[in-house]
């Protein structure tokens, strides 16, 4: 399957991305610079973790202007799949590529740490790899991952499954405990209507080789490679 | 003409920056201090036929990038000349 990461300036985990990606999941997969507008035929696009423009103004906020940006909104207005790690996440908020903000977290320190989270929604490309409840232990290492949504966005949401992934603790609990960052809902990642849009904070990059200290973020991109193996997949241009 | 945007935290969102500062001042032994709020100042110099003309594009300017609208509540002023 092909896949495209994207490096922006400040972008910091797309030759993890790469890594993971070609050398652990054997995808033919490439980077992709800001610049640039062309996505390459990748099936799959991938915004990584960092901080793209120093976070000058909010995280995000400016990377939504590069021009593979362009490509990237009319790539996934066509069902084409894109994944925003991280950073990604937030680029895709400031994007409205998914709904709602991500904010400082609540306790205003950078968070670097394993977290678990369970996947609430296994019928998704992203995580069709996984059960419903099944819970993944992914690093997170951010500053600010605390999901913001108005309130009946929020419930909007969760009645139609976008609430992909939960902050859990080993039990399988929700709780201001579990929660390392403020999020509302305890939430971890979310997709647009159309589920072809996902955003998370955990790194399923970083955890695909157990000398890294866990696999569990196979799942996500196992999810994604079973899809484009099942169907025909959108290429993009 | 010369504009001064200020951009908050929007109403009944939680502002951890704010309560953080809010608790040093209490530290400082300043009391009586209640809803601190953190946000951001933005000056620019912006060349318009118009006042009017200048206050909507700063309007946009807000709404399109300066603040989040899911997060932060924004207001302007544009110098009469």
């Amino acid at each position: 399957m092909k896949w495209g990461v994207v490096r922006f300036p400040g972008s910091l985990d797309d030759a993890d991305a790469l890594h993971a990606l070609g050398e652990v999941l054997g995808q033919d997969a490439a980077m992709l610079w800001h610049k640039d507008e062309v996505l390459g035929g990748a099936e799959c696009i991938v915004l990584p973790g960092g901080f793209s423009y120093g976070d000058y103004l909010r995280c995000g906020a400016i990377a939504r202007f590069s021009p593979i940006m362009r490509s990237v909104a009319r790539f996934a207005a066509e069902g084409g799949l894109v994944i925003g790690i991280c950073n990604g996440f937030q680029i895709l908020c400031e994007a409205h590529l998914l709904p709602g903000a991500l904010m400082r977290n609540r306790s205003l320190a950078f968070v670097c740490d394993f977290v678990t989270v369970r996947v609430e929604n296994a019928a998704t490309p992203f995580t069709r790899a996984a059960r419903a409840g099944e819970i993944l232990r992914l690093p997170i290492k951010h500053g600010e991952g605390c999901y913001v949504a108005p309130e009946e966005e929020l419930r909007a949401m969760e009645e139609r499954g976008q609430v992909l992934l939960r902050y859990v603790d080993e039990s399988g609990a929700a709780s201001d405990a579990a929660n390392p960052n403020g999020s509302m809902r305890s939430i971890a990642g979310v997709a647009n209507q159309g589920f072809n849009v996902f955003g998370l904070m955990p790194h399923p990059e970083h955890a695909v080789e157990m000398a890294l200290g866990g696999e569990d973020g196979r799942r996500i991109f196992a999810s994604i490679i079973a899809g484009a193996a099942s169907a025909a997949p959108r290429v993009s241009g | 003409m010369r504009a001064r945007v200020f951009v908050t935290p929007r109403k009944g969102i939680l502002d951890p920056q704010g309560r953080a500062v809010e608790g040093a001042l209490a530290s400082l032994g300043i009391s009586g201090v209640a809803n601190l709020r953190v946000g951001r100042y933005v000056t620019l110099e912006i060349d318009a036929p118009s006042h009017a003309a200048a206050e909507a594009m700063v309007k946009r300017m807000c709404e399109q990038l300066l603040a989040n609208p899911n997060i932060e509540d924004f207001r302007f002023e544009v110098d009469a000349r």
